[in-house]
């Protein structure tokens, strides 16, 4: 029972963190129908802020969990700048070109952590100082708890905002018809930038939680992660923000249930066999539409 | 045979000699004296480098599919030439070298293919992104695999998995080279084949395609297994060149750099491939060699010129254009034009769907 339930918090913690990270590919690859590569590299950078920005707050004598403020505007300024530098000029040459500018830029910014920061794998100082929850004679880590009701919490504010705000509104406008949306009034441009802002905000959030559970980070971080993630965003059906969601919460409780119970050194093969599977038995992911192609 | 394909084969056969001779002379010699050793190195990665990128381009170029799990199927064919001279050496069979590397290279070719039609048949129901990241999860299901299973005691010191050392050095240059160019020749001919031409149609428009009668489904299976089967090629000239095996070499960074280079040399343009292939494999070894401080930004280095080329040239370096010898010894010999048009008229027929024809349409008018 005990192992049960540490194992459906893990579970949710880290199917939070796909959740959020997938909810990056998802915006971005509905509103321009690219694969941002780059994205799970956003996730190292909110990373290694953080390895930087924890010490400097405590020692300017603010509470350490302002440090995340430093490192969701480094995410969406790196964010941004990729959109604008690297994206912009090739949007319209094709979804190949996109794809391979885009790892073009993963391989760029993992590189540059290379050079900054080295291989060795760094340690992240703690974040929250909480003790465990004991109900009864089950013990729970307090800082899991804490750091995926943050995860919860800034999926639904998503929601909401994706519903509710004029943006967010336009964000959906977008991908289901970019030029009457221009027609209507929406600056797609200004939407596109957003989303990417958006996106990368999501992936500093999700960088917050792996360090608080997972502590160590390295440059190679963005692609494990990153490629997990994407899975997540497909599992899903990409293009889907729900789907992006409920994608990564399964993945990451498939991944913890089985790593646990069944196969500890298996895990990924099993999460991506049981990728194929859903894809092969809905190929279009598990919330997708079907793109219906005009002859 | 007709007189035009004749010459045609003559020439190429012709500058492949001269190329062989040239590069037999460079290594065999001993004019780069202790470096010898080092350029040869670099010649056998940039080979089956070629071999890799134009397999990848079969996909990326002609059928129009990503994938980015390719280093997958190189991996099956990298352990399958290894386990089985390993086999051989354990029960001390011995062949000839040339024979034995002909042979692990077809048996790592034809296992990697099978993982082809395993993976093609269902996956290639899927197209696009689904797709791709279909292949991303086969490679990474396939290096779970290569790390996890193990059969103790192959060779004397070594395990399946996790890594392979002792793997028999057969790969020599010349093999190798020879070994290139019979695939990339092999390669082109199914490209310029009925069915390659069948693929490139799919390409183009495949309700159309499949509304004139091609099997789609056929056609891209046909096309996922040859390029698997060539992956493997490739993955058994590393191994037998390389001599050691470790599963987290096939990475996803390993697939997404092969694809890399079939964009940057221009997808669709097996002239672009076995340009790029060999300089891009070689430049971050160059870089690092030049200069030992340059190491860590080589691969900086190769990401901000892959970002740069697509921004400039989205195409890639080469486009969708073939060199032809034949076309540039007649351009600059001048044959005069009328010959040209026969010679070129009757090849236009068969590959006006290939830019390579277009430019030929393009004379003759």
């Amino acid at each position: 029972m005990l192992l049960f339930l540490q194992s459906l918090t893990n579970g949710l913690n880290l199917g939070s963190i796909y959740a959020l990270t997938a909810l990056g590919y998802t915006m971005v690859y509905g509103i321009i129908r690219m694969i941002n590569f780059a994205h799970g590299d956003f996730i190292m950078i909110g990373g290694f802020t953080l390895f930087y920005s924890i010490p400097f707050m405590d020692s300017i004598g603010v509470p350490k969990p302002f440090a995340i403020i430093i490192a969701i505007l480094v995410c969406v300024a790196v964010g941004v700048l990729t959109e604008q530098i690297a994206y912009k000029p090739v949007r319209g040459h094709g979804s190949m070109t996109a794809l391979i500018t885009a790892l073009g830029m993963s391989l760029f910014l993992e590189n540059l952590a290379l050079v900054l920061f080295g291989t060795t794998p760094r340690n992240v100082p703690a974040m929250f100082d909480l003790p465990n929850i004991t109900i009864g004679n089950i013990s729970l880590q307090g800082k899991t708890l804490l750091t995926l009701s943050i995860g919860i919490i800034t999926m639904i504010l998503l929601m909401i905002f994706v519903q509710k705000t004029t943006i967010g509104k336009a964000m959906r406008a977008v991908p289901e018809d970019r030029i009457a949306s221009a027609l209507v009034g929406i600056n797609v441009n200004r939407v596109i930038t957003v989303t990417f802002a958006l996106g990368s905000g999501l992936a500093a959030i999700a960088s917050m939680m792996y360090v608080t559970s997972y502590v160590s980070i390295k440059n190679e971080l963005g692609i494990t992660l990153g490629l997990k993630a994407f899975a997540a965003a497909i599992l899903g059906g990409i293009g889907s923000i729900p789907g992006a969601m409920i994608g990564g919460l399964l993945l990451g409780l498939i991944e913890i249930f089985v790593k646990v119970y069944l196969f500890p050194s298996w895990y990924e093969a099993i999460t991506y066999g049981l990728l194929i599977l859903v894809l092969l038995i809905k190929p279009t992911g598990l919330l997708g539409r079907k793109d219906n192609e005009k002859v | 045979m007709n007189a035009s394909y004749k010459r045609h084969y003559l020439i190429n056969l012709a500058g492949i000699a001269v190329l062989f001779a040239l590069l037999c002379l460079l290594v065999d010699t001993g004019i780069l004296g202790r470096r010898t050793e080092y350029i040869k190195g670099l010649a056998i990665i940039g080979m089956y480098s070629i071999i890799m990128v134009c397999s990848l381009n079969l996909l990326t170029g002609y059928m129009g599919e990503f994938s980015l799990g390719h280093a997958g199927f190189m991996s099956i064919g990298a352990y399958s030439a290894a386990i089985f001279t390993s086999l051989l050496a354990l029960y001390e069979i011995s062949i000839p070298a040339p024979i034995l590397f002909v042979i692990s290279l077809i048996i790592a070719g034809a296992v990697a293919a099978v993982f082809g039609i395993i993976v093609g048949i269902p996956a290639l129901r899927l197209r696009g992104d689904y797709l791709c990241i279909v292949t991303v999860a086969v490679a990474e299901i396939i290096r779970v695999m290569l790390c996890n299973l193990s059969i103790p005691a192959i060779t004397g010191s070594s395990t399946f998995g996790k890594s392979f050392a002792g793997i028999p050095k057969i790969a020599d240059f010349h093999y190798v080279f020879i070994a290139t160019v019979i695939c990339v020749t092999l390669m082109y001919m199914y490209i310029r084949s009925r069915f390659g031409r069948a693929v490139i149609a799919i390409r183009e428009d495949y309700i159309a395609a499949s509304a004139s009668g091609l099997n789609v489904t056929k056609h891209k299976v046909m096309t996922f297994t040859i390029s698997a089967f060539f992956a493997g090629v490739s993955g058994a000239i590393y191994a037998l060149s390389i001599t050691s095996l470790l599963p987290t070499y096939f990475s996803f960074s390993k697939s997404s750099e092969f694809l890399a280079m079939v964009i940057m040399g221009g997808s669709g343009s097996m002239t672009g491939s076995i340009v790029a292939a060999p300089i891009l494999s070689a430049l971050p070894q160059i870089i690092s060699y030049v200069n030992a401080d340059f190491a860590s930004y080589r691969m900086l280095i190769y990401a901000v010129l892959l970002i740069v080329i697509m921004i400039f040239k989205p195409s890639g370096i080469f486009g969708s254009y073939e060199f032809s010898l034949e076309r540039l010894i007649d351009k600059l010999s001048g044959r005069n034009k009328v010959k040209a048009v026969t010679a070129t008229g009757g090849a236009s027929t068969e590959v006006s769907t290939t830019a390579a024809g277009k430019d030929d349409i393009g004379e003759v008018k």
